[in-house]
Formats: C-alpha cells, structure tokens, sequence
C-alpha cells in the first residue's frame, strides 16, 4: 500500500436518535419547557390600560413593560438586564454546571419540542433508525412529510409569536388571517419560523456543539466544586454484563449514550458536549432500579466529592465558596441598584437648550431676555398640564406662559422667554434652574440647570 | 470613481483582491484534508508533528461549515460582479451611495410630501388658522429657521424680528411666503463717502435717532437732515423705507442692528449686507407654505380671518 493516506478535516454529521427517557430529572425538564413555553406564548397576548402589556415599539422607539414605559433614554437599564442576566447565569454555572443549556435554553426546549413531535409521527428510537435506513417509499415520504408539517406549524407559530412582541399581536392576527403582512412582518416572521425550524429540527446538538459561545467558556465559572452530570468511576468499574459479576455497578447498557442528545459517553468524564441534560441520569436511575442495584452511579455530583467521598451535606457546604459568594455579591449589587434606579426615575425628562444664535439682549424697560428651547417627554400614558418654574437670577421671570399640557407620552419642543431686570445677575453667564412639575402630581418633577446671559 | 491618481492603482486595487478572493479558495481546499506517509500511524491526531513531540487530536469540523466558507467565496464573487470593489469597476447595478441616498430622499419625500402638500390648496390664511398646520409649521420652524430667528421668532442682531407688525419687504402672507422661497439680500452701501465727513456722518445719525423720537442732539440733527437727500432714493424722504427693496422704516423704534448712536454711524459708513437664504429647493413649496402661514400667525390673529372658523371647524372634527 503505497498510495499516500488523505485524511479529511471536516466530517458529514451523524444523525444522533435520543432515545426516549422518564424519570424525575425528565420531569423537571418538562416542567421547565411548559413554564417557558407558556410564558413565551401567552404574554404577547396580555393587555394592559388598553394596550398590549408586553410590547417592544422599535419604530415609536417605546417599549412598553406592563405599567412601565421605557424610552431609548433609558437604556442604561438594558445594560443592567443584560449585567444581570450574565451575573446569574456565571453564578448558576458556577454552583450547578451548566443547568441552564440543560433546562432553560431555547435551543434545548425547542429542540425537546421538536424530538417530542418526530417521536409521535415516525415512531421510538429503533422504528426511526429503521425509517431512514428505508429506501424511499410512499410510507416514508408520508412519515416525513407530515414531520416536517408539524414541525413548520410550530416554528411559524413560534416566529408569529415573536414578532407579536415588536408589533401589535393582535394587528398581527388579523393581518395574518388574510395574508397581509407588510414586507417586514413577513420577513422576520419566516426569519424566525426558519431559525427555529432549522435550529430544532435539523441543527440541534451541532449549535451547542460547533455555534454556542457560552459551551466553550463554561469552563471558566467551573472549579473541582461544581456540580456537574458525574459518572461515579469507582462505583461503576470495572463494568462488564450483568451476568459475569465484574465487581462495578455499570453493566455496560449502553442506555446513557443511546439518550443522549448529544451522543457522548458520559462515563468518559466531563466533555464540553454535555449539556447537562441530565436524560443519562435518568437512564443510569431506572435500570439500576430493575437490577436491583442503588440508584446514583450517575448523578449530579462533584469532582472533589467524587474523589473524596463527600456526603451529599459535606456538598452543600462546599457552595458557598469565594468564587460563589463573589458572583452573588455583584449580582446583589447590580439587582439592587437597578430596582432603587427604577423605583426613583422620573417620567418626565426634560432637555433645556439654549439658543445659540442670540446671547443675551435688551427688551422694553432694559429688561435682559433670552430663549431657551424645552424639549419635554412625558413618557407617562396620561396627559398631564406641567408648570414651569425658574430661579437663579433676582428677578428672573418668565415672558412666556408658565404651564404646558402634553398628552400621553408626548415629546414637545417648547421656547420659552426668560426676563430679568436690568443690573441683576452678574455680566456674563449665571447659573439658574428650570423645574417642570405636573399640577396633578408633585412627584412629577424635573429641575434642570442653565445659563442665564447677561450683557456686558 | 475616478479618483485614483493614475491607472496603475486601479489595476494594483484589481489585482489585490483577486489575489485575496483565490488565495482564500486554495487554502480552503488544500486546508482541508491532510497527508500522511505512506503507512503512517495518526492514532486520531492530524498526523502533523511538532517540535519533536507535539501532535494535534483531528476533531473534524461539521462538513456544512466548510460549505459556508466556500459559499462566502461565491459570494465576494457575485458581490464584485454587482458592486464596486475591483478597481474602478462600478458594478453591474451601478450602485452608488450618493444614488441611494437619492432614492431614500425621494422615498421620504413621497412619503411626507402629500402631508404638507395638502395644504397647497389652501388659502395661506386658512392654513394659518389650522391648529395641526400650526403644530407643523412650528416644528418646521424650530428645525430650519430658529437657529437665525430664535426658539422664539423674536430675532436677533442682524436678525429680523417676526412677532411684530414691521415688516422689511411686507407682512402679507404671500410676500412671507416669498421672502422663505427665494430668500432675500438686502444690501445698504456705504454712504461715508456721499456724506463727506465723519462729523456728517455723526449729524445724520443723530437726524435718524430723532425720526423714532429717541434722543438726539437737535443741533446735529438739523445739520444731519440738510444730507438726509442721500438716504432718500431708498429710505424715501419722510424715512418710512421700501418694502420694495427691503429698506427699514426709520421712523420706529425697531431697529435690525441697534438704534444708538454708534451703531447707526457705523451702519452709515460701513454699509450692511444682510441675506435670507432662498428655501424652495431645500425645503420645497409644501414645507414653505405651511411655514408661511406660521410665520404670518405668530404677527396676526388667525381668528380674525374670514376662512378661520370653517378651516378651524374642520380641523377640530377629525379625531
């Protein structure tokens, strides 16, 4: 053999069959998929004082969160979100291994939808791998067809769903019932539809494997006290068939690898494909309960504990350990000074500009006036009348009227002309202050600094 | 694009990218496989081995990811076909950024043309009674004319005033409307010369602060009012101005520069040239004539026109 050997640095995919699983961990799993699933599909369809209560308005440039109404000014709180999100999520890491790839993501949960329909229509784990060894028939063909309907259902559902959130769901509906979707609608409703579609159907286990960020730097909120999906080596080995007595627990079934979603050996350790699904738990749990042996030769566990024999109280204690207690701490301090941040802001913002144009000058009497341009949000869902209020300068009074209506979340631009007498406030710039306050509601107040210009 | 200095940047631009876009192809396709010796032994690694002792475990990469980079190939080619890239090559399309903005300008304004020209119809005056013409105007206003004019339409030095009753070239609505749409340039020339003197420069200052009643130096201003004839072609001779020409009333106590002494003297031997942008190309006839109306109602009260109860009638039942 003298040819020279070529070996390839890519690979077609292996079509991973998970085989079917119940137990505890399964149970949990599902319960998390029907709280997030509902929470998803459900909100859109909430109102609140007569308008949709979750509602992100990109092109109004609102987002509307039940009673509160963000404006782009607020975005520093989608920062924060954000800063909480990734706080949680190191800490979670950090404390259980990855519990949120196993039971919250939308990769899983969909993906775990979509497993849930191909085994309603072509069958358990053997009747599938039979079907797609099938050379193509009739039979076949209606198999996937009808796979493939469900599975487009959903993801237009799921797509529909999502965009509901950006436009008027409601609207939505009822553009949908007579295909009359704008441009965009029907861009991002497929978009969306097709991400899921493919992300759930046909990607699965290759996103976290090969797309997914977060899979490859878990391993930096991990430590040797993380819980994490452990073959227990001494329990188990040396493993062999049920009937020679090898001395281990493991009988070698195979039945963690058939359901698993990413098809790894979980008794090869901790790999970065583990999603900590924990359907191999699962697995492990029920064929230990048939053979008679205890359950637990796979579990969540730890590395220390494993190698020394920890009890389950000996575990617990070992959470709260510094890189815990630092992650709680930052996300405390972040959680906190969010919810006091929006406890105290303000509906109302307001903007004074000065105009450039003109400095200071003289009216009637020797009068000093200048003109500031107030831009006014009132980002509440009511009307509300505001009084001007000004200060800073002796004799600083307003030339204009001193009150303003602006109906629900109104944005106006308005000038107002400020006076002083002749002789007060020193040549050149003073300091002063203009306050807005709604005459129904003292709470309702902003105060704002500015220059008053005095010739010299 | 015809910016390159000379035609040898144009073919170094082409021959650069080509070089880059079949550069990437071949290491694609020579990256992706390996070669070993005959006979040799990898155990799971790519065969290749360094300093000595290094090997690398071959973990294969999902064979549609590398039909994702081979399809960024196809399309950096069709890309270069379409659009400019190579050189000087403009593209099949002929896209151009100046050409889309173009296109994004015509879309707005096919879109936001027919809200104000509506008002086209329309009788500046009714417009002008129009509270939602009236909330346009003044946006309008606050975007294209405060930074002259003021927040407030009260002026400025140099800067006329438009909430009072004294126009420069008339306050009728449509002379408004002209003076936004083609602009205006008032020109005063220097009258040193024609005077003669500084001190009859001085005199006829003081004769021009006496027309409004201000105080002046009688004696100068008698002296001043014997050369008062070189101001008269424009000014007219009882100084109430031309709005012809755009000449100020000198017999007001308004004044576009300031009314003390100093200042009408400098006005006088310097002269002043004063321009009002032309607006109908920048904002087109739509957006002036509500404009217009605006300006005309911030001078005059909009209920005392014979159209305003209908138009305002109109306005208040629509929701």
């Amino acid at each position: 053999m003298n040819a020279p050997q070529v070996i390839k640095m890519y690979a077609a995919r292996e079509e991973i069959y998970p085989r079917e699983i119940s137990g505890r961990y399964s149970r949990l799993r599902w319960l998390c998929l029907w709280l997030t699933q509902l929470v998803f599909y459900c909100t859109a369809w909430m109102t609140w004082n007569g308008r949709q209560a979750l509602l992100f308005d990109l092109v109004a440039r609102k987002f509307y969160i039940f009673g509160l109404v963000l404006w782009p000014q607020d975005f520093i709180y989608l920062a924060a979100l954000l800063i909480i999100c990734a706080y949680g999520l190191f800490m979670v890491t950090a404390i259980a291994g990855r519990v949120w790839c196993g039971f919250a993501c939308p990769q899983t949960v969909y993906t775990e939808m979509f497993l849930w329909i191909e085994r309603k229509i072509e069958g358990k784990r053997s009747a599938r791998i039979a079907l797609d060894r099938q050379p193509p028939s009739v039979r076949k063909f209606a198999r996937k067809g009808a796979k493939h309907l469900a599975w487009g259902l959903v993801a237009l559902w799921t797509g529909f769903t999502f965009v509901g959130y950006f436009t008027p769901i409601r609207q939505l509906a009822g553009e949908a019932l007579n295909l009359s979707f704008g441009p965009w609608e029907w861009f991002w409703v497929v978009f969306y539809g097709f991400a899921t579609y493919g992300n759930a159907g046909w990607m699965r286990e290759q996103v976290c494997k090969y797309m997914c960020p977060y899979a490859r730097f878990q391993s930096s909120m991990f430590d040797r006290d993380t819980l994490i999906i452990s073959y227990d080596r001494g329990m188990g080995e040396p493993r062999g068939p049920l009937t020679k007595n090898t001395g281990g627990a493991c009988i070698d079934c195979s039945m963690c690898v058939q359901v698993c979603p990413t098809g790894i050996d979980i008794r090869d350790g901790l790999q970065y494909e583990c999603i900590g699904c924990t359907a191999c738990i699962d697995a492990c749990d029920s064929v230990m309960d048939k053979i008679g042996r205890p359950r637990g030769l796979i579990r969540y566990s730890t590395d220390h504990a494993l190698d020394e024999h920890y009890t389950p109280t000996q575990i617990r204690q070992h959470i709260l350990r510094p890189r815990v207690l630092i992650y709680g701490a930052v996300l405390l301090l972040i959680v906190g000074a969010m919810a006091l941040a929006l406890w105290l802001r303000t509906p109302l913002k307001m903007d004074v500009i000065r105009d450039r144009g003109a400095m200071g000058r003289e009216v009637e009497d020797g009068m000093i006036e200048n003109v500031y341009r107030l831009q006014i949000m009132n980002t509440t869902e009511q009307r509300h009348t505001y009084r001007i209020r000004v200060s800073g300068v002796e004799t600083l009074s307003q030339a204009t009227a001193d009150t303003v209506t602006l109906g629900s979340t109104e944005t106006m631009a308005y000038p107002i002309r400020l006076r002083a007498a002749h002789g007060a406030g020193q040549p050149g710039s003073n300091k002063i202050a203009i306050s807005l306050e709604a005459t129904d509601d003292p709470g309702l107040k902003v105060t704002e600094r500015a220059v008053f210009f005095v010739p010299r | 694009m015809s910016d390159f200095t000379n035609g040898f940047w144009n073919i170094y631009i082409i021959i650069l990218t080509v070089l880059g876009v079949a550069g990437c192809a071949i290491l694609l396709y020579t990256q992706a496989t390996a070669r070993l010796e005959p006979g040799q032994k990898t155990d799971g690694t790519t065969g290749h081995i360094w300093d000595e002792d290094l090997s690398e475990l071959n973990t294969p990469m999902p064979r549609w990811w590398m039909w994702l980079f081979y399809i960024t190939i196809v399309f950096s080619v069709v890309y270069l076909a379409l659009y400019p890239g190579l050189g000087n090559f403009a593209g099949k399309l002929g896209w151009k950024s100046s050409g889309q903005y173009k296109e994004e300008l015509a879309k707005a304004e096919a879109d936001y043309g027919p809200l104000f020209n509506r008002y086209l119809q329309q009788d500046l005056k009714a417009v002008a009674a129009d509270p939602k013409a009236h909330a346009m105007g003044e946006r309008l206003f606050l975007t294209y004319c405060a930074q002259c004019h003021g927040s407030d339409a009260r002026g400025n030095k140099g800067f006329p005033n438009l909430t009072d009753k004294d126009w420069l070239y008339g306050g009728t609505p449509e002379i408004i409307k002209q003076t936004i749409m083609h602009g205006r340039n008032g020109v005063m020339p220097s009258m040193a010369a024609a005077l003669g003197s500084d001190q009859e420069v001085e005199n006829v200052a003081h004769y021009v602060m006496s027309l409004s009643g201000s105080t002046a130096d009688p004696i100068k201003a008698v002296f001043g009012k014997a050369k008062f004839g070189a101001c008269m072609a424009c000014h007219q001779a009882d100084a109430h101005g031309n709005q012809a020409i755009g000449a100020p009333n000198l017999t007001d106590k308004i004044w576009l520069y300031g009314g003390s002494a100093e200042t009408i003297m400098e006005t006088i031997r310097k002269g002043r040239n004063n321009t009002m942008p032309a607006f109908e190309d920048f904002l087109g006839e739509g957006k002036v004539h509500v404009l217009a109306a605006y300006v005309w109602s911030l001078s005059n009260d909009v209920s005392a026109s014979p159209l305003a109860p209908v138009a305002s009638n109109n306005a208040v039942a629509k929701p």
